[in-house]
């Protein structure tokens, strides 16, 4: 009975919620995005509109069907939610419009700072901004009385006094799992050694270089206090080690910092633990390993105005300000929305916005690179080549990629 | 049959062929003789939440698209992915031949480059793990048969279970029971007295588990084909066999392989083709660090971001140029036996 009542009663407060949002759209709303919390309760704000069909496909394996979903005419779907690397395929292919004059119908609730302007037009509107950082165990690095590390080199230091001291026997964690993650943590190590990934203004590769093998000899020695099966670990993989108490220090995304102690079977010595901080700088370098990201939608080209003009008004009802009122919403990521006050979750994120972070490049035929890194890296990574001649083989993969689809000749 | 009546016959076949084998096999042929055009990249301000403005390189769509609308398949470039480096790499090739002082210098330089990579782990996996499947099929189709009929039922129903489970699943399921953490990982640690070993890290070992992989989940397909051949064994020569005085193994290598040759010739045609694509145990056993095929390429290069049409139909023209290759000994001795009966 008791339940029923509860049932009941959140039945009408949920009827009322969406009857103060009062979302009226006249045409089809399709989304298609990433699976993770954020981005879920985007997905859902958009649902809320009625009047017309909103369905929303959110799947680890966006990337490879927004492209082909938006390229027909009419598009499959009418809006993808997309990141700073994923918005290049979409600009490359020409499937997104510009959304200048729905932002200035329907916008007003947009703060400037979340407009995505790609040579003068706005391309997308950013919700939510993600960086990796450190997350640890503060229980642990008092046990062994160090300070948080604020570089690679003191995290390495802290790791080698933990396994010493018997506390854990591979106390660092990373996604290193060989594909996208590998190439990731390398980008962040590169940038922060200050190496950049092509030659000035071209599509010419620019990764074999001593920012290129400092990065690669870090993560050999980050990788020696890993899980040995670290070539399989993928950011969920990582995380189940870290709730599980087997990790003490992990570069981590930003945007699993809220749920990192909710999950279930979490142990209590993790939940109390649990403590995040800025990125890390290395090699003395100032600009912190790790780069800068931002999540937000875009609109199909290939749609009616309506149907454009329904996803617009659709996806502004999902990241409207009143969202941030929800004390759930508001752990669930680092909005860019206003009326976002941050929680004790995007201290991270934030630490790298201050710290200028470098944002993850936003160019045509990056996603070629990070594609030859990740396929590349694995010899390196297991001691079967060296630093140099691993970074040949990414610099000849990533050509031979780039002349097929006609960057560089 | 009358040649009309044949006609007839075979036309609704001949369509289906036509449009689900010759169509996409000449659809991937174009495709990777044909590459995108040259990109018409313009320098852009490009504003971002928390960084601001910076000048950022993109396609010029206006140009790109008059491109395309010229010359809608592309680029004409013939050969030329085939021979790059994420193919057969023939400078490549070239350069390690001149540089390697022995044979050995030679193959450890090819085995850097993909594709030769990719071979060397397809084929072995094909080469071991065809035989073993045969093989493990046939013993299991004469163990079932030898059974009592009560108890072949249950029996056949669980030799058939690796069969049954989608592959990826399977894949999976072992993955997680070789992690270092896992039940098989934790005993292979113990065993060996070594809590720093771990399948997943070492090459050896996780082909090895790959291989394992593939002659459990194929050997019932074997069993099935051998167990249905069984039935049909001729009794009268069994019993001829058994009066001469031949023993088990005698009849089985005599009387029973003979008979059901044709079945184990069909068997290996179609595994080799199987294993020759070897695809779902990679992905599900994350192994791509370790092990790479072919057809792991193809997906990819339409995985990443930026998703590479024409290598990707590069790589399916090496695949069926590949099969065709390990096929021709069986097809060729088809071919003799069907020339020889008529």
């Amino acid at each position: 009975m008791f339940l029923k009542k509860v049932a009941l009663l959140s039945a009408i407060t949920f009827i009322g919620g969406s009857a103060v949002s009062a979302c009226e759209i006249s045409a089809r709303v399709s989304i298609v995005g990433n699976e993770f919390p954020a981005i879920q309760t985007v997905g859902a704000g958009a649902q809320e509109c009625t009047g017309a069909e909103v369905s929303s496909n959110l799947t680890k394996d966006h990337q490879s069907i927004n492209v082909p979903g938006m390229q027909g005419n009419p598009a499959e779907y009418t809006s993808a939610i997309i990141a700073n690397s994923s918005i290049v395929a979409l600009m490359n292919e020409d499937v997104i419009r510009p959304l200048d004059d729905l932002v200035a119908k329907h916008g007003s609730d947009l703060q400037s700072s979340q407009l995505i302007k790609i040579g003068g037009e706005i391309m997308a509107v950013a919700f939510m901004a993600n960086a990796q950082h450190l997350m640890y165990r503060s229980d642990i690095l008092e046990q062994i009385g160090v300070e948080p590390p604020k570089t690679y080199e003191a995290m390495l230091d802290a790791a080698k006094m933990i396994r010493e001291q018997g506390i854990m026997e591979n106390p660092i964690g990373g996604a290193y799992a060989s594909g996208w993650n590998l190439a990731q943590e390398f980008n962040n190590m590169f940038l922060g050694y200050g190496g950049s990934h092509f030659k000035d203004g071209s599509a010419e590769p620019n990764v074999s270089s001593e920012a290129g093998i400092n990065a690669l000899n870090m993560m050999k020695q980050l990788s020696d206090y890993m899980n040995p099966d670290f070539l399989t670990h993928d950011s969920n993989a990582t995380n189940a080690e870290y709730r599980a108490g087997n990790v003490a220090l992990l570069n981590m995304w930003g945007s699993r910092a809220a749920s990192q102690t909710t999950a279930e079977g979490v142990t209590d010595a993790v939940k109390n633990g649990h403590a995040i901080s800025g990125p890390m700088t290395v090699g003395g370098g100032s600009v912190p390993a790790s780069t800068l990201w931002w999540d937000g939608w875009t609109v199909a080209k290939n749609i009616s105005d309506e149907e454009a003009e329904a996803t617009f008004v659709a996806m502004m009802n999902a990241i409207r300000p009143s969202k941030m009122e929800d004390e759930n919403i508001r752990t669930q990521a680092v909005w860019l929305i206003e009326g976002y006050s941050p929680t004790e979750a995007a201290v991270g994120v934030f630490e790298a916005a201050k710290m200028a972070t470098t944002p993850y490049p936003m160019l045509p035929y990056m996603g070629l690179m990070h594609s030859a890194l990740g396929a590349e890296l694995s010899d390196f990574m297991q001691g079967k080549e060296s630093a140099e001649q691993a970074l040949a083989d990414i610099e000849a993969a990533y050509v031979a990629s780039a002349k097929e689809k006609g960057f560089l000749n | 049959m009358r040649h009309r009546t044949f006609f007839w016959f075979f036309l609704p076949t001949a369509l289906a062929m036509l449009l689900f084998i010759a169509f996409p096999i000449v659809s991937v042929i174009t495709q990777s003789i044909f590459a995108p055009h040259s990109a018409v990249l313009i320098e852009v301000e490009t504003c971002t939440p928390l960084v601001g403005c910076t000048n950022e390189t993109k396609i010029d769509q206006d140009a790109t698209r008059a491109l395309r609308q010229e010359q809608p398949l592309g680029r004409f470039v013939g050969l030329e992915i085939f021979k790059d480096r994420g193919h057969l790499a023939i400078t490549e090739v070239n350069e390690i031949w001149v540089q390697s002082r022995s044979l050995t210098d030679f193959f450890i330089g090819l085995g850097n480059l993909p594709f030769y990579r990719a071979i060397a782990f397809t084929l072995t996996f094909t080469f071991v793990v065809t035989p073993f499947v045969i093989f493990l099929g046939l013993i299991i189709a004469l163990t079932v048969n030898a059974l009592h009929d009560r108890l072949k039922g249950l029996v056949i129903f669980f030799s058939l279970l690796p069969f049954v489970i989608t592959p990826l699943i399977g894949a999976l399921v072992l993955f997680w029971m070789i992690d270092s953490r896992g039940i098989l990982g934790s005993f292979i640690q113990w065993l060996f007295a070594d809590p720093d070993l771990s399948l997943k890290a070492s090459t050896g070992l996780m082909w090895m588990a790959l291989l394992v992989y593939g002659v459990w989940h194929a050997a019932p397909f074997a069993f099935v084909i051998f167990y249905a051949g069984l039935q049909t064994l001729p009794m009268d020569q069994i019993e001829a066999a058994q009066i001469d005085g031949a023993t088990r193994f005698q009849q089985v290598r005599y009387v029973v392989i003979p008979h059901i040759m044709p079945l184990v010739t069909f068997v290996a045609l179609i595994q080799i083709m199987d294993n020759f694509r070897v695809f779902e145990p990679i992905v599900g056993f994350n192994a791509a660090a370790h092990a790479q095929s072919v057809s792991w390429f193809i997906f990819n290069d339409l995985q990443g971001e930026t998703r590479q049409l024409s290598s990707a139909s590069a790589s399916s023209v090496l695949t069926i140029i590949g099969v065709a290759i390990l096929l021709s000994p069986v097809l060729v001795r088809t071919w003799q036996d069907f020339k020889g009966k008529t």
